[in-house]
């Protein structure tokens, strides 16, 4: 699975990097998706959804996130 | 609070209080302004020596505060750095300059448009043409760097500055400059406007709120989140600015303006490009700096050391129109920018 790590990035750089990965999956591809902070898990939990794909969120716990994205 | 509503409501008490500070004493048209209000906290302890626009703004000190205590409370305060602040501090100068062309933040710039300043129009274009270009950046895969978490004390640097202008602006000491005329002394009584600041400071912590995210979202991700905000500022305060009899529609004339159309939308062109690089506006930026992360806190003293050259060199407008210094300094600040983007482009690619 591609994982995407984007720890420690600016707004709204882990959306963007997420956006890039997912254009490129076919139906029922998944990403991993790193994330260092709540801001950016709900940025890109947001935009996930608006793009038609499923979000799994694990907490992987030091606040950081770990989002499996799926497209639908 | 991460839902439309939260946003609405964020644009509502940010228009409202833009409204009724300016009813309650703060200038026209600047019930509230980031880069305005900096730029007097700049003059009050002597950066620069304007003698019209110095006053510690308890206001930005509420945006910091507020933030703190909201990110300390929800367990969002997270104290980070080191994504390129050298380069943030400089862009963040530039960003101030823009403003001081113009004469205002984003945000200043949606309460001058909800007061009937048609001036503001030229820089919303201005604005929306620099946050689109600054996005083609990001598009282009610019970064100024991941931030690591660092030393915790860091972190609790900017909201002690704040507790610290605090109690100056209550015990008032004489090496401290209060203007005696101009928009630096007017202002609303300071308890009101703290805690104007704190509930603002709030209420945007909770909801993200940006002026240049929502332009930039809309495009990049065709997300309207944040644009909602925006909005919802222009709407509040209009119609307060209406209730209150503030709604002056015009070009010329109007308070802490001028209408020198080109300038007007280089200087928030700037203020936008810049924006989008720092990953936010400048009320965002200050309340990022409450939550911890000093990669902002850096970018509020760039704000900080940009209204004092601003000042010092005359680059900042006035209601006459923009000094040719203030025009240099705006295609200088484009260029500047302009190539601390391509070639953080560059680096990202070879990395």
């Amino acid at each position: 699975m591609l994982e995407v790590d984007t720890r420690g990035r600016s707004c709204p750089e882990p959306v963007i990097m997420t956006k890039n990965a997912v254009s490129g999956l076919q139906k029922e591809d998944s990403i991993k998706v790193l994330i260092g902070e709540e801001v950016a898990k709900e940025n890109v939990g947001r935009f996930a959804r608006n793009a038609g794909c499923e979000v799994d969120i694990e907490e992987k716990g030091n606040e950081e996130y770990k989002l499996i994205i799926t497209k639908k | 609070m991460n839902d439309k509503k939260g946003i609405i409501i964020t644009g509502a008490v940010i228009g409202l209080f833009g409204g009724l500070l300016v009813k309650l004493g703060n200038p026209l048209n600047m019930g509230i302004c980031v880069a305005c209000f900096i730029r007097d906290i700049a003059g009050s302890i002597g950066l620069h020596r304007a003698g019209v626009v110095q006053y510690l703004r308890p206001e930005i000190l509420g945006f910091v505060l507020g933030a703190f205590i909201i990110a300390r409370l929800t367990g969002e305060f997270k104290v980070t750095g080191g994504s390129s602040p050298i380069s943030r501090f400089v862009i963040a100068m530039f960003v101030m300059i823009g403003a001081l062309v113009f004469l205002g933040c984003p945000l200043r710039m949606v309460l001058r448009l909800a007061g009937g300043d048609w001036n503001a129009i030229l820089g919303i274009v201005g604005f929306v043409l620099g946050v689109l270009v600054g996005s083609q950046f990001l598009k282009k895969g610019f970064t100024l760097g991941r931030s690591y978490k660092i030393n915790k004390t860091s972190g609790y640097i900017l909201p002690l500055i704040m507790v610290l202008f605090l109690i100056l602006r209550v015990i008032k000491p004489g090496f401290i400059i209060f203007s005696e005329s101009g928009p630096g002394a007017a202002y609303a009584p300071w308890i009101i406007a703290l805690i104007a600041g704190l509930v603002i400071g709030i209420f945007a912590q909770r909801s993200r709120i940006c002026m240049a995210g929502g332009i930039r979202d809309l495009y990049l991700i065709r997300d309207n989140h944040l644009i909602t905000g925006f909005i919802s500022i222009f709407v509040f305060a209009f119609i307060i600015n209406l209730i209150f009899g503030n709604f002056n529609p015009g070009f010329a004339g109007q308070p802490a303006a001028h209408t020198d159309w080109l300038w007007n939308l280089l200087g928030m062109f700037l203020t936008g490009f810049g924006s989008v690089l720092l990953g936010g506006c400048p009320l965002r930026q200050t309340i990022l700096a409450g939550e911890g992360n000093t990669d902002s806190a850096v970018t509020f003293f760039g704000y900080l050391v940009g209204a004092a050259i601003a000042h010092n060199f005359g680059l900042a407008a006035s209601g006459s129109g923009v000094s040719f210094a203030g025009k240099f300094a705006v295609i200088f600040g484009i260029v500047v920018v302009g190539l601390i983007g391509i070639s953080s482009i560059k680096l990202s690619r070879s990395n």
